[in-house]
């Protein structure tokens, strides 16, 4: 019983991550594909790893398993975030099909400056503070 | 299960390929330190399987260092394009 749940576990750990795979190959521009990797791929991980726990069950390794799992669904969203946010602010073209991009209205390319569109008129006054460049 | 577990690799092989063009391909710098980011996701469920395989239960450890190590090469990757400004490659 357990061989068939922890078969089960690989290969379906192993389709999520060539989904993953084809998706980075396939898909039109950054984010896209970002989203097919980060998602896809961290599921798979999680996949084996839970099949790695059944095989061994023993606490130590089962505990490291389980920690492997939350190390990946706590740094994959941070990683992609970041990756993306620099993708964006280097100027990586979005597909043509793009219907909708909420940062462009709100962000300066020349003075890298984002708005929330929020600000009153003396929050947006850029005055000198503390510990500028002189 | 020797055969499941050959299936998985064969799988997880044929995903390496695949994000391999994609590095290959580009088109921009920052494509490519996603399909890296894959590479590294991908290598940690290889080295669990492996792990399975031989019953060998400390290549958990390199797991975990491997998933390490892949993000901070995100972070840095990250902060060295920002860092660049706006780019044409």
């Amino acid at each position: 019983m357990i061989e068939v749940i922890k078969g089960t576990l690989l290969l379906s750990g192993a389709v999520f991550m060539l989904l993953a795979a084809v998706g980075v190959l396939r898909l039109p521009d950054l984010l896209t594909r970002m989203h097919a990797t980060t998602k896809a791929a961290a599921l798979g991980v999680s996949l084996v790893m839970l099949a790695v726990a059944l095989h061994f069950a023993e606490v130590a390794v089962v505990a490291r398993a389980f920690g492997v799992i939350i190390f990946i669904l706590m740094t994959a969203p941070v990683a992609a975030h970041v990756i993306g946010r620099a993708g964006y602010f280097v100027g990586s073209r979005l597909w043509s099909g793009t219907v909708k991009d909420e940062l462009r209205p709100n962000y300066d390319p020349l003075t890298h400056e984002l708005k929330s569109g929020l600000e009153t008129e003396a929050n947006a006054r850029h005055l000198p503070r503390d510990g500028d460049p002189p | 299960m020797d055969v499941v577990i050959k299936l998985t690799l064969a799988l997880m092989g044929l995903s390496l390929c695949l994000a391999f063009v994609r590095l290959i391909k580009g088109p921009s710098l920052p494509d490519r330190v996603v399909a890296l980011e894959l590479f590294s996701t991908l290598i940690v469920g290889i080295i669990g399987v492996i792990s399975i395989q031989t019953d060998v239960a400390s290549f958990l450890d390199v797991t975990i260092v491997m998933a390490l190590m892949a993000f901070l090469a995100a972070i840095g990757f990250a902060r060295f394009l920002e860092r660049g400004g706006p780019r044409d490659d």
